[in-house]
């Protein structure tokens, strides 16, 4: 009978006299009898842990991708996590430790909260960030949320260059909260933004502005226009941003951004099959009380010594109960923990040297492919940093399986990201044909030639 | 039972006879924590950081070495680095050792904290979740090659199904809050496809915060209906609310205050009359593993919370998964895409050794409510779950569930002469104690026993929830915790009863925790003076206090 129970019979046998009971089941007295399940659960008996081991061991086996050499991103990146982070946030003060309810005994999580914010808001531009969300598209849903409640308008206009997942989970959401969402088409891989005459009719003015900076096709967004339209109308403006790519760029908050989300999978957690990762938030001090999820703060205990505690908890759920903005409670602790460890770890110039390697192997693929009969720019001229959309000759999605044979996956087929809601950045066929690329500072030349010469000839009809 | 708690909280006091306890026990499991977790404040990384320090090794790539300006438009490009620390490995290590030190979790005691559902995480669950074949595949790989994973989820769904009795689950949602949300648009969803429009949905005054934010947020207005004098929902409350308007309720079974609704058959053959749905909240699901099934009872859409019932480590407060199960009326609305089996079990090795075709895909439910995650959910947390219920098996969960229902009916019985028992009656997994009378003799409230607790080395309960219990203390020892642990719990929850009926006692209580890295806070200030980030203490120096 394998588990984790520390009960002797006797142990049992003591505890349910001291109970004045003779059976365990009259524990559960309280359960109507018609209720009950007859013959327990419809579940094999336990296995030992080794047992257990090994069945598991043959599904990770099954999955032929962790064997790839990746150049898949679209949001997942294959960067590089150090055994110094995988330590540290292993650490099992860490991982088996629960929201910090208790200040006075969870110091550790809630300063390394503390730090994790920090770095956030450097990275964002903006002077608050919170203690995470579920992931890059639940940030992206809270911060609309915000933005309409900020503007008091529930018209978004989203760019098409925003992840096509995070998209789809905007529009689900939106059957609750009311929003209408506009998705603006990209043109060249960069937001056609509508001019004036376009808000003509019966349309309200958006509350709230969305963009990606870099976008999800890897090119950069002109965050002034978006910043003026967003002046022009009252809006929020919100920016999704690539974190890594950060490194580079000027930050969301340095254009103007009153609200920056973001993906922070890149900051220390392994592709892992989407999930855990970590929805990275930051927003103007304007809009601090509408900030959803945890906030970490400083401030003192009782001798004047220099404590941390979640704070404006009367912005959450437990207490606004049916008046709260976000219900969200669990968050991803343990990922923010992670974030800041990795961060940590890069400091300031790992970090500008991780997006610069990141640019340099974009480039060189670029340059590689764009020679090729077959391929071609899926998004023109346009600037990218560390991603980019290719237009190949057979569908995406044949590159990648004859790739695959070669030892590489090859990157994301456009229309399988896209097809599960429409999407107004590209037709059919072009989304059939795109295939999204990125090269993260993991890979080498080596990697980066082989991958030429088999794109090559997998690309040929 | 004289341990003193020394007011040094050295490990002085700490003379565990050497001997066996009374009853012949072994001494263990006396979890004593204070003195391992260091008092000193630790510095910011950021104070610890000196310009030219460094930790990052990057793999050589030979990928020719243009400059920023080479690659980048001057618009875009930003002009100093982002100022992130700078520190050594060694630091870095050190700093975050010291943090780990002053931190609480179930590896190091006891943590009763209810509702929260703190049981011992297996470490083999580390071991599944770093898996190179799991941890290492990108969610957009091919279903083809990412077959294990789909074997994985399919196997999961099928043991959750059996655990909840409900035909399909999703995945996606990566908490409990989520998967509450998720359910209120499935509520919708059913509701809309029956061209039915409704606008309100029932929740119990007893129930988590989490329920009535979900409820608004998914579009939803809240109607509150209250406790009867068992704990129970007040049936006739609730009948005087129930009509063609009302969407669904949501419950959590057994309830906030730890109780079974003996009134559920009623209860679901009332929602189900005025064509209402029902809601399981899971967070209290580990007390009727195996005993009764959420569909039995007559719910349509039930959540779980991967992180308390199946044993998927807190982390600080996430990650969770907090997939969403339905019964076969509400399958087709489900978020998508889900896994799916494509063959038989006989065709499945031939598949898995890639001599067939794919045994798993992917596929989009036909009246799908569309996605709630940016992938599939928190899929190596669902990897571990599913490690867990293959360990225990149908047979162990039954045992899971008996022992954390033991656990917490010995806990109410031992504490019920030194506490209040709002409900004297037997409880399930957690049991809700009171501070009334403590307060009222002595002015030692909750929150002065839960700090108290602190310092005995223990994980305070949930204090001051749920809100009808008037100075509540909410007690989960979950199954994990021995017998000895249970009486060393129950022992220090009785001495800082005893000890309130002293002057000094009382003070101490209102002075504790005094041997934890920090006493209490000052948490008005907290929100007074922002103070969110590191740079905005250095604000705060230049200005002056001041608030947002």
């Amino acid at each position: 009978m394998p588990d984790y129970l520390p009960h002797t019979d006797a142990d049992v046998a003591t505890m349910l006299a001291f109970l004045g009971l003779s059976d365990i089941d009259e524990l559960f007295s309280a359960v109507p009898h018609a209720l009950r399940l007859a013959g327990g659960l419809a579940l094999a008996s336990g296995e030992p842990e080794p047992d257990v081991l090994a069945h598991m061991g043959a599904l990770a086996g099954a999955n032929r991708a962790a064997d790839l050499v990746c150049f898949a991103g679209a949001g997942a990146y294959d960067h590089e996590v150090p055994a110094v982070v995988r330590a540290l946030a292993g650490r099992s003060e860490f991982v088996t430790a629960y929201t910090p309810y208790q200040p006075e005994v969870a110091q550790g999580v809630l300063q390394a909260v503390f730090e994790y914010q920090t770095m956030v808001s450097r990275l964002s531009g903006l002077p608050v960030a919170n203690a995470s969300l579920y992931d890059g598209a639940s940030s992206l849903v809270e911060a609309v949320n915000l933005g309409a409640a900020a503007s008091g308008r529930g018209t978004v206009w989203v760019s098409s260059g925003v992840h096509p997942h995070w998209r789809a989970c905007l529009r689900t959401f939106s059957r609750g909260s009311g929003h209408r969402i506009v998705e603006i088409p990209l043109v060249d891989g960069v937001s056609a933004w509508p001019h004036d005459p376009a808000l003509r009719g019966d349309h309200e003015p958006p509350g709230v502005v969305v963009v990606a900076y870099p976008n999800y096709l890897g090119c950069l967004e002109d965050l002034a226009a978006v910043r003026r339209i967003a002046d022009a109308h009252g809006s929020t403006m919100v920016v999704a941003q690539d974190p890594v790519a950060a490194g580079l760029l000027r930050s969301p908050g340095d254009w103007g951004a009153d609200v920056v989300v973001g993906e922070g999978q890149a900051f220390g957690m392994p592709l892992s099959f989407g999930g855990p990762y970590l929805g990275l938030f930051s927003c103007t001090m304007a809009q601090v009380r509408r900030l959803p999820g945890r906030l970490v703060g400083e401030t003192v205990d009782v001798a004047g010594r220099r404590a941390y505690v979640t704070t404006l908890r009367a912005r959450e759920q437990d207490i606004r109960r049916e008046k709260a903005t976000s219900n969200v409670c669990t968050n991803q602790t343990l990922m923010a923990v992670t974030a800041a460890i990795q961060l940590g770890w890069l400091g300031t110039q790992g970090l500008a040297e991780v997006a610069l390697r990141c640019a340099r192997g974009t480039r060189y693929l670029r340059d590689g492919a764009l020679g090729m009969s077959g391929v071609s720019p899926l998004t023109g001229d346009t600037p990218v940093v560390r991603e980019l959309a290719l237009r190949t000759a057979v569908p995406a999605r044949t590159v990648i399986d004859r790739m695959a044979a070669e030892g590489f996956l090859a990157g994301v087929a456009l229309d399988e990201l896209t097809g599960e809601g429409g999407d107004g950045s590209a037709d059919a066929s072009a989304a059939e044909h795109g295939l999204l690329v990125a090269v993260t500072e993991r890979r080498t030349l080596a990697e980066l030639n082989a991958y030429l010469v088999a794109l090559e000839k997998a690309v040929r009809p | 039972m004289t341990t003193e708690v020394p007011p040094d909280g050295t490990a002085g006091g700490h003379d565990l006879p050497g001997g066996r306890e009374p009853g012949g026990r072994a001494p263990g499991g006396r979890a004593w924590s204070a003195p391992l977790m260091g008092r000193a404040e630790e510095p910011t990384l950021f104070e610890l950081s000196e310009p030219g320090r460094h930790s990052w090794q990057l793999r050589t790539t030979g990928v020719p070495e243009w400059s920023a300006e080479e690659l980048l438009p001057a618009a875009h490009r930003r002009h100093e680095p982002v100022p992130l620390a700078e520190v050594s490995e060694r630091d870095l290590v050190a700093h975050f050792t010291r943090l780990s030190h002053r931190q609480f979790s179930v590896d190091l005691g006891a943590y009763p904290l209810g509702s929260c559902t703190m049981k011992y995480n297996p470490k083999v669950c580390d071991t599944v979740a770093s898996l190179p074949g799991l941890a290492g595949v990108h969610p957009a790989a091919p279903a083809q090659m990412s077959q294990g994973w789909l074997a994985l989820l399919v196997e999961l769904e099928e043991a959750l199904c059996a655990v909840t009795g409900m035909a399909a689950a999703t995945f996606q949602p990566a908490a409990g809050a989520a998967g509450e949300l998720t359910g209120l648009l499935l509520m919708r969803a059913y509701h809309e496809a029956r061209d039915d429009r409704r606008r309100r949905v029932i929740i119990p005054d007893s129930a988590h915060g989490t329920n009535p934010a979900s409820v608004r947020i998914g579009g939803y207005e809240v109607t509150t209906v209250p406790s009867d004098d068992r704990g129970c929902v007040d049936l006739a409350a609730l009948r005087s609310v129930l009509d063609r308007d009302v969407a669904g309720i949501m419950l959590t079974n057994p309830n906030t205050l730890g109780l079974f609704e003996e009134g559920i058959e009623e209860i679901a053959a009332a929602v189900h009359d005025v064509g209402g749905l029902l809601y399981y909240d899971g967070a209290n699901l580990n007390a009727i593993l195996g005993v009764v099934r959420p569909g039995d009872m007559g719910f349509d859409i039930v959540h779980l919370n991967l992180h308390k019932t199946f044993a998927t480590p807190h982390g600080g407060g996430g990650p969770g998964a907090g997939p969403v199960a339905v019964g076969e009326h509400l399958v087709d609305f489900l978020p998508g895409p889900r896994p799916v089996r494509l063959l038989h079990e006989a065709q499945e090795s031939a598949a898995s050794n890639g001599t067939g075709a794919a045994a798993y895909g992917w596929a989009m439910p036909p009246r799908s409510i569309g996605r709630v995650h940016s992938w599939h959910g928190n899929a190596l947390v669902l990897a571990r779950a599913l490690t867990y219920i293959r360990v225990h098996g149908g047979d162990g969960l039954r045992r899971v569930a008996e022992r954390a229902v033991l656990n917490a009916n010995w806990l109410r019985a031992r504490l019920s002469s030194a506490y209040d028992v709002p409900f004297d009656r037997p409880c399930m997994h957690e049991a809700v104690l009171a501070a009334s009378t403590l307060k009222r003799r002595y002015g030692v409230r909750a929150l002065d026993v839960a700090k108290r607790l602190l310092e005995e080395g223990f994980h305070a309960p949930t204090v001051y929830f749920p809100l009808v219990v008037d100075e509540a203390l909410m007690v989960e020892p979950t199954e994990t915790e021995s017998l000895q642990t249970l009486e060393a719990l129950a022992d220090a929850f009785e001495r800082i009863a005893t000890d309130a009926a002293e002057p000094a006692g009382a003070e101490a209580a209102h002075a504790a925790p005094r041997t934890t890295p920090v006493g209490r806070l000052d948490e008005a200030r907290a929100a007074r003076v922002l103070v969110p980030t590191f740079d905005a203490r250095a604000d705060v120096g230049k200005q002056g206090a001041s608030g947002p």
